[in-house]
């Protein structure tokens, strides 16, 4: 198994919180796995730090071989690295479909841009299937901003995929969401993942983590903890510690800030 | 439905035309191209502002610096006062771009709030230099070569030259809005650091929107220099005038901020307005009270703009029910697997 | 270069740039709080200037005694404004929308202001008004004195209404974060209303200094929103000591530009400066850090 993602000791202070300290993260290419931890453990800092939204102090970043620590948000997109965030983003004043074409689907320069138009058929086309795919294609016309929250979840889902990238970040995507979707957002996870792509997912729910994740990692006060099977890492008293004795967490999550 | 929005622009288009054929008073012709140079503004200013939703408050930079193109280049090259002036306008609309790049460059890498602040700044650098600089004539301004055509025949060549740079400015932003570009800016609009995100090339495409819209209101501005005979940099009616970068962008708030016919319509309706105040009621300041109290009446009542809010009255709740419908579907499939 | 010159226009960059600085304070703490950028502060330190031209001139009341009464009254004014237009301002175009609708506002008071008071530029007068006394071979004008005195008075006011009244604390609540103020039982509207008469009130004593110190009238409200709108980015919008800071800074730079290069250059240097601040520190003197949001 080769490793496709990973971030390397990476250090991070926001003045006098030192949100990441000497991180290590490993993601095996075909896998998904987890990232688990207690708030504040510096989850989305770290995604912040893999997906060029912040730049770490110290550490690097590697995908596919090549560092990319220091490239900016749309370079990293380019290089096949989607993410989503925890509280959903999306352009509420388009419509959903032109959501979609947004995510840049291959590489041009600013310039083709001017004289481009908004979307070729084959677009269009790509950005239908993943709408089907989710399942709200029927909404493709309606101003963005007009979806629930559990409709914009799946959008961001599928603007991410539009481009094809070949690992997903996924930042809490079953924040805050009824049980039907959950389940259905698994399903989606795992035929993706069937069909060759990566996952990297941040979440406290963890039955979904357990029952979907091949390989999981403990953040705690912002460095990995722990790594390894679900199972294993499930009964590890140093991550029981640091969820100070708690365990499972049964219920649908609320929306949570991170430091 | 397209064919009737497109028998509202045919209809205007013709209205226009044949307006100063129809109307021959020559200061009611004065204020036709009045309005229609602040139609051209409004439009250009709103193809970056409105889009991206960078409210630009320096517009008057490029107004000013298209005039002063237009009035040093007539002055110095010893033109021969007429028609052959107005090649001219389109060479101001390519110094305003190039002044718009690094104007551009500097203060797009800051946040939207201080963007608009740092455009303020920059249009009193502008104006300071062209009132202490010698060759701009300092604060008394340049004369152009006087054109002498006949009252009555004045005004028609600038009025359709006008109208010009308004089809001009429509068009190109009816093809922004449809291209790749625009469908950036307005995703930047919306949430920039996502946009970032999905690979849109940010400060390369607001530095390229921002240089665009420079290129209309320069025209404008060398139009007006023309029209006026002077150039000045203070004082009434100049050439770096702060009420217009305030008036541009509220016009097309008024209009309708982001839309094709919305900073038309409100140049059209504010300027108009304030021409025809001003000619018949010579008391400048009843004027302003007027345009203030208007904005904020239209504000109270339609906050999007007029297009907007006649738009959004029909599909806004037929959008909302049918994702209300669609959510529901979504559970209770789920539910039955 | 005359040494003494420098040393003019130095002092009279600290005193005349407090004056400046009180009125930019008004405008940062606005929109620290609220996210809204008051572009008629400029035409409401007019107001406040013409309101004590109006008493000086019509009543006999001095300039000084006058502020019992404008101070109190324009306050009430931005508590108007405030609760007629600014209350509907929501949503993702509010900083941009409050742009245009306090030019409205300032639209309105600048063409009542022309009609009541003519075009004429007028100057506020007083026994003190030009007179100066000196120390060790510096000129102080009295007028400017009072001004730099008016201004640490009402900064202080400021300062200890923040820091030690339990109004302060919630207006420094909302400063940081209006959310989280709200979050925790804060009434985000009250303060919001009250800050912005404070914010408006501040500018009936930089009106009454600047009027005794400067000829005006309404049009001079551009020059002089434009000068307070550079302090505040200058300093960091929202950064109440950046205000300060930025007021006494750019004042004090543009009349050193001044004696150096000529007296037309110094306007330019105030807007120079915050380009080239800006350059370096996007944000600002003290403004937060706009970090990259995950």
């Amino acid at each position: 198994m080769t490793t496709l993602l990973s971030a390397s000791n990476v250090s991070r202070a926001f003045g006098g919180v030192q949100a990441l300290n000497l991180c290590s993260l490993e993601v095996e290419k075909g896998s998904i796995t987890g990232l688990i931890g207690p708030n504040g453990s510096g989850k989305t800092t770290l995604f912040n730090v893999m997906t060029g939204y912040v730049k770490p102090d110290s550490g690097t970043v590697t995908f596919n071989g090549e560092d990319i620590t220091n490239a900016r948000p749309d370079v990293v997109f380019a290089r096949g690295i989607g993410r989503t965030f925890q509280l959903t983003r999306i352009f509420a004043q388009m419509s959903v479909l032109e959501n979609m074409l947004v995510a840049t689907q291959h590489d041009e320069g600013w310039l083709r841009g001017l004289t481009r138009s908004k979307s070729s058929p084959l677009e269009v086309d790509n950005a239908m299937e993943w709408l089907e795919f989710v399942g709200i294609a029927r909404l493709a016309d309606l101003q963005a901003g007009s979806l629930s929250y559990g409709q914009r979840k799946l959008l961001e889902l599928a603007y991410v995929l539009v481009a094809d990238p070949d690992v997903i970040l996924l930042d809490e995507p079953a924040g805050g969401v009824n049980l039907t979707l959950i389940n259905q957002i698994a399903d989606k996870i795992r035929t993706l993942n069937a069909q060759g792509k990566t996952f990297l997912i941040v979440e406290h729910n963890m039955e979904f983590v357990m029952n979907l994740c091949d390989s999981v990692t403990v953040m705690h006060q912002g460095t990995d903890l722990v790594s390894g099977l679900p199972a294993e890492v499930r009964a590890n008293p140093m991550v029981l510690d640091a969820y100070l004795g708690g365990g499972d967490d049964d219920e649908a999550p609320e929306e949570v800030v991170h430091a | 439905m397209l064919q009737k929005k497109n028998l509202w622009w045919v209809v205007a288009l013709a209205a226009f035309v044949a307006f100063p054929l129809l109307q021959k008073n020559p200061s009611y012709q004065t204020i036709g191209v009045w309005t229609l140079l602040y139609m051209a503004c409004a439009a250009s200013w709103n193809m970056f502002s409105g889009y991206s939703g960078y409210i630009a408050l320096g517009s008057g930079v490029f107004f000013g610096s298209g005039a002063y193109t237009m009035a040093l280049i007539s002055v110095h090259a010893h033109m021969a006062p007429g028609a052959a002036m107005f090649w001219l306008v389109p060479v101001a609309g390519v110094v305003a771009t190039a002044i718009a790049v690094p104007f551009g460059w500097i203060s797009l890498r800051v946040r939207r709030h201080t963007f608009v602040v740092i455009t303020i700044a920059f249009f009193f650098i502008f104006q300071n230099a062209a009132s202490n600089l010698s060759f701009t004539g300092g604060t008394s301004g340049l004369q152009l070569p006087f054109i002498t055509w006949g009252v009555s025949y004045f005004d028609l060549p600038f009025y359709y030259v006008a109208l010009g740079l308004v089809i001009f400015v429509t068009i190109l932003s009816a093809l922004v809005r449809r291209s790749r570009f625009g469908l950036q800016l307005l995703a930047i609009r919306d949430d920039e650091d996502r946009a970032l995100g999905l690979g849109v090339k940010v400060q390369a495409v607001k530095i390229t929107g921002f240089a665009m819209s420079a290129f209309t209101i320069g025209m404008a501005g060398a139009v007006y220099a023309m029209f006026l005979g002077q150039v000045y940099p203070a004082g009434s009616g100049f050439a770096f005038d702060p009420l217009f970068d305030l008036s541009i962008a509220m016009m097309s708030f008024f209009g309708g901020l982001g839309t094709l016919a919305g900073p038309l319509i409100g140049a059209l309706i504010l300027e108009s307005a304030q021409q025809y105040l001003t000619v018949n009621y010579s008391n400048g300041s009843l004027y302003l009270i007027l345009l203030g109290g208007l904005f904020l009446i239209v504000f109270m009542v339609m906050p999007q703009g007029i297009v907007v809010a006649i738009r959004d009255r029909v599909s806004k709740r037929a959008q909302r029910e049918k994702a209300a419908v669609a959510d529901n579907e979504l559970l209770t499939a789920g539910a039955a697997k | 270069m005359n040494f003494t010159a420098f040393v003019d226009a130095a002092k009279d960059g600290i005193l005349t740039g407090s004056l400046y600085a009180l009125m930019a304070t008004g405008l940062t703490l606005i929109f620290g709080v609220m996210d809204i950028i008051n572009v008629a502060q400029g035409i409401l330190v007019i107001l406040g200037a013409y309101l004590s031209y109006a008493l000086s001139v019509h009543l006999g009341i001095d300039l000084f005694v006058g502020l019992a009464i404008t101070i109190p009254t324009l306050f009430v004014v931005g508590i108007v404004i405030e609760k007629a237009f600014l209350g509907r301002l929501k949503g993702p175009e509010k900083t941009a929308m409050s742009i245009l609708v306090t030019f409205a506002v300032a639209l309105l008071i600048e063409g009542s202001l022309n009609m009541i008071f003519s075009v004429n530029p007028v100057q506020l007068h007083a026994w003190y008004v030009n007179r100066s006394f000196s120390v060790g071979g510096i000129h102080f004008a009295y007028i400017y004195v009072a001004g730099f005195v008016l201004a640490v008075v009402m900064l202080s006011a400021l300062y200890y209404m923040l820091y030690r009244t339990r109004f302060g604390v919630s207006v420094r609540a909302s400063l940081a974060d209006q959310a989280s103020a709200a979050l925790v039982g804060i009434d985000v509207r009250r303060v919001s209303t009250i800050c912005f008469g404070i914010g408006v009130a501040v500018t009936a004593a930089g009106g009454m200094i600047y009027g005794a110190t400067t000829t005006f009238n309404a049009n001079t409200s551009y020059d002089l929103i434009s000068r307070l709108l550079t302090i505040i980015v200058l300093g960091g919008m929202g950064s109440l000591g950046g205000a300060m800071l930025g007021g006494v800074l750019l004042v004090f730079v543009g009349n050193i530009v001044g004696v150096i290069a000529g007296p037309i250059w110094s306007t330019m240097a105030y807007y120079v400066l915050l380009v080239i601040v800006l350059l370096v520190r996007p944000q600002g003197l003290f403004g937060k850090q706009s970090a990259r949001v995950a």
